[in-house]
């Protein structure tokens, strides 16, 4: 059993955040285990730029956003172990991983999940059908064409407006394939507007809202599928099916935060979010198990993950120091309109960044904040849309004496 | 045993379960034996797609060789998976009555187990079954201790493997066009892969055996496909029952309705429907049906959430009964009254996994009567099925990994299948390729993220392993071709993008 004073679990955008942020605070006895066999996770597939506007004030890409964070990890030379997968976890804070070298144990103080996400499958959302060859998720088909120089069909149709969907149409495209349409089942998108914008309208890409495939087709390859329009409940508009002759099916239709490690641990989890149930720093349910990025909620943008990563370890160095205790516990109450708040919990009465998500696209909304009866933050937003989380930052005066938090959005 | 000029003792045509028992059967004795399969692998018609029961026997009629065979295969079955290194656990079975009219049905259900001396049937109250079933909505309950579980796919994949290396030759993509009867009182079966010869034909091809016998005889049998859907649930959802949980059947219903079975690897299926369709090869799930079966479920399972699900199927019965009549007819496993040394098996629908091997059995009692066969003294019972590193204990899992450093390598998350389990796979005896022949053989892709992170892995593997150009890595089979090339950096003139956006102008979008 090797000891160690943090394990993180992951390397791509946020345990490298996460592993940087511990170091700045003076830990060094670090430990990354990343299952792949290079550092950066996801981002090394995501070759389109827009990452680290806000982080870096600069547009860049994938690879070179995970770069900046890997050179940060060489310059203060933070151990990690490549293809090396955690197959279990204990709320002992035991870890277990196997790797070529063979299968080791190790003990940590502080555990950072930082296992990202997953994407939903056609099995998870159920599209009826036969099962040809050519049905891809998003991001493999993206990991086929920019990570292993595969193209993955010709005539394409994408189900779901996720990011990641939105981002390969134009990827496609680009690269002579026909992307003949973008279907998504909810009457708004839910991909954010500057993609709708930079990756299918600029590109002549419909977009059909409140439509999804109903049947697939093909023996072997895929041959076509068939998609209807939704009506306003939800149930297929009659005479509105139609056929459609393509090779292959992307879907992009949610990602699931990765958390079979945790539940593996005991770890309560957070039935909307997916991810684990956190204190205003990232602490899940057993102290010293830490959370941050898409395993903890599926963020819109890397440079949230970054910070988030960065936000908890000050966290993590208050439990280190024996500070981090729980003086009290406070749920997050939620009212009408927000799907889900993060974190779930106040244990003390610091400055503390609330993320939310909204149920349904608006306009002119304000969320507030209630102690109680007594209103003690009102945050107002030009549009809302569930595609884009909302973040807010609550100081420590403004949660001074709190005794219930409620918030709800008008 | 060898053959010589393509022409073998005995042809089987069909390589599902039953046309891989008797291979492996008929390869207790010094005969050549041929397996013509039509798709990429072995199990890849019904055989991979049922419930994996091995039924005790008591939803038959006394007397019928469904009930006959059926008993016999559930008293051999561990046995034979034993010396084939095929997962079973005998798990058992409650057939739950919700309605007070449906106890005389359990009682009438297992009289008739009795008298097909199916042993240890019991009636429990809904006290008992809550002991046995606590998730489970009952008032009475058939509860069946026999019952027993495997794998349908990995049996059928164990048989050839274990008739290959006992001498039989698999010819996988091997389509039957036709069938002549020479003069020399051989047939001559005509494929797409070129001609066979051969003294017997044992037609075992499930839901095609009425068109391979109308090749050389007078319509006599017709198919009629009836197709089931199945949901497949996430091994989360495991705990939610011990046993596998029937509702009472339907008179005059031609399947067992809606059930649910734990999986050898611990996932609940739910289903199937029964459902007559025109086609024998749309294996499609629809969405009318996926409804029905949420809604069953949930009648005797309210715990069960759609969340759960990970993946639908289908299987599709041969089955004999028109749908005006439904029900069941008997087994059909005779010699043609036509045709000398043609054997016909038709209708082979539950339970013909349970009792694959006694129909085998009975496949070469009828040849050895005619023929008075051989004994093969080199036959071996016995093969072994790939390692699963993922159920050693940590002191062999060590080991594994010092010996082959690929064992170090977990290619798939979900189900932890290691790269060395993927390679073995993929260099499976009977030479199927495609990415299905692997997640078959390994599990691996069968997860909750059902691929999303190792298929990719995975056909890399297979690609460096056979040396194999981008397009040539298939799903399942010809056609199911995964990729269409390399990137190609055409230029697509299609494409023209609008206008560029400065980046203040992009962040203001």
């Amino acid at each position: 059993m090797q000891e160690k004073e943090v394990i993180i679990i992951g390397g791509g955008a946020a345990g490298l955040a996460a592993a940087v942020a511990c170091h700045q605070k003076g830990i060094e006895d670090i430990l990354i285990i990343e299952r792949g066999d290079y550092l950066g996770g996801i981002l090394n597939q995501c070759i389109h730029d827009g990452f680290g506007l806000e982080k870096f004030n600069t547009s860049l890409t994938g690879p070179e956003y995970a770069q900046r964070y890997i050179d940060k990890v060489a310059n203060r030379k933070i151990p990690f172990l490549l293809n090396s997968m955690v197959v279990g976890l204990t709320p002992q804070k035991e870890v277990v991983v196997v790797n070529s070298q063979g299968l080791q144990h190790y003990r940590a103080r502080v555990i950072i999940l930082a296992m990202g996400c997953r994407e939903r499958t056609r099995g998870a959302i159920n599209i009826p059908g036969a099962r040809p060859s050519g049905i891809y998720t998003a991001g493999v088909a993206q990991e086929l064409i920019n990570l292993k120089n595969y193209m993955v069909g010709e005539k394409i149709v994408v189900l779901g407006s996720g990011d990641i969907g939105l981002i390969m149409a134009r990827r496609l495209t680009l690269e002579g394939a026909k992307v003949i349409m973008v279907a998504e089942k909810l009457p708004y998108s839910s991909g954010l507007p500057r993609n709708i914008n930079q990756c299918l309208y600029d590109f002549d890409i419909p977009l059909l809202l409140s439509h999804t495939v109903v049947d697939i087709e093909g023996n072997g390859r895929l041959s076509g599928v068939t998609i209807a329009q939704l009506g306003k409940r939800g149930g297929i508009i009659t005479g509105s099916k139609r056929k459609i002759t393509c090779d292959t099916l992307l879907l992009s239709v949610g990602l699931i935060p990765e958390n079979e490690l945790s539940r593996e641990a005991d770890i309560v989890l957070d039935n909307i979010t997916g991810g684990p149930q956190v204190d205003e720093r990232g602490q899940t349910s057993i102290p010293g198990i830490f959370s941050c990025g898409n395993v903890l909620q599926v963020h819109d943008i890397v440079d949230n993950v970054s910070l988030e990563a960065e936000y908890i370890v000050e966290g993590v160095v208050e439990y280190l120091e024996g500070k981090l205790n729980k003086e009290r516990e406070i749920k997050v109450e939620l009212r009408n309109g927000l799907r889900y708040v993060v974190p779930q919990t106040l244990i003390r009465v610091k400055d503390t960044i609330f993320s939310f998500r909204v149920n349904q696209p608006g306009e002119k909304k304000v969320i507030v904040f209630e102690n109680g009866k007594k209103v003690i933050k009102k945050k107002f937003l030009r549009r809302v849309n569930p595609a884009e989380m909302i973040r807010v930052k609550l100081s420590s005066s403004e949660l001074e004496g709190i005794k219930r938090l409620k918030v709800r959005l008008v | 045993m060898k053959a010589i000029n393509n022409h073998y003792d005995v042809v089987i045509i069909g390589g599902g379960v039953v046309g891989c028992a008797i291979a492996r059967e008929l390869s207790k004795y010094k005969v050549s034996v041929a397996v013509l399969e039509k798709e990429a692998d072995v199990s890849w018609g019904i055989s991979c797609r049922n419930s994996g029961v091995i039924h005790a026997g008591f939803n038959y009629k006394p007397g019928t060789l469904r009930a006959q065979l059926c008993v016999e295969g559930n008293k051999s079955f561990a046995r034979l998976c034993q010396e084939l290194d095929v997962p079973y656990k005998k798990i058992g079975k409650v057939v739950v009555a919700q309605k007070k009219e449906e106890i005389r049905e359990l009682k009438k259900l297992k009289a008739q187990g009795e008298k097909n001396k199916v042993e240890g049937l019991q009636i429990i109250d809904s006290a008992e079954l809550k002991i046995l079933e606590p998730n489970v909505k009952g008032i009475a309950a058939l509860y069946s201790p026999e019952t027993a579980i495997t794998s349908p796919y990995l049996l059928t994949i164990a048989l050839a493997e274990n008739a290959l290396r006992n001498g039989v030759s698999f010819f996988l993509n091997t389509k039957v066009i036709s069938i002549a009867k020479l003069r020399n009182s051989d047939f001559r079966i005509n494929t797409n892969q070129g001609k066979f010869t051969s003294s017997y034909v044992i037609n075992s091809a499930g839901l095609y055996s009425d068109k391979v016998a109308h090749m050389v005889e007078k319509d006599k049998y017709r198919i009629y496909p009836c197709r089931g859907e199945y949901y497949v649930l996430d091994k989360n959802a495991s705990w939610i029952i011990n046993r596998l949980i029937y509702p009472v059947p339907k008179a005059g219903a031609g399947g067992l309705g809606v059930h649910f079975t734990p999986t050898i690897d611990e996932n609940i299926l739910i289903g199937p429907s029964n459902e007559y369709i025109k086609q024998k090869d749309n294996f499609s799930t629809t969405s009318q049906i996926m409804k029905m079966l949420s809604a069953e479920a949930q009648k005797f399972l309210p715990l069960i959430s759609s969340r759960d699900i990970i993946r639908s199927y289908s299987g599709i019965r041969a089955k004999q009964a028109p749908s005006s009549e439904g029900g069941y007819w008997d087994f059909v496993i005779e010699e043609s009254d036509s045709v000398n040394n043609f054997i016909n098996l038709i209708g082979i629908e539950s339970p013909g996994l349970a009792s694959s091997q006694p129909i085998a059995k009975k496949v070469v009692e009828i040849i050895n009567k005619k023929e008075r066969l051989n004994s093969n003294f080199n036959f071996t019972p016995f093969r072994k099925g790939i390692l699963r590193f993922e159920e050693q204990d940590e002191k062999t899992k060590k080991a594994l990994i010092k010996q082959d450093p690929n064992y170090g390598e977990i290619v798939c998350r979900c189900e932890k299948v290691t790269k060395k389990e993927i390679l073995e796979a993929a260099n499976n005896p009977l030479g199927a390729r495609s990415l299905i022949s692997i997640k078959y053989r390994t599990r691996a892709m069968m997860g909750r993220c059902q691929g999303g992170y190792c298929q990719t892995r995975i056909m890399e593997i297979l690609r460096e392993s056979f040396k194999l150009s981008p397009q040539e890595i298939n799903l399942k089979g010809n056609n199911s071709y995964l990729l269409t090339g390399y990137r190609s950096n055409k230029e697509n003139k299609s494409c023209k993008k609008k206008k560029l956006l400065s980046l203040e102008e992009e962040l203001l979008v």
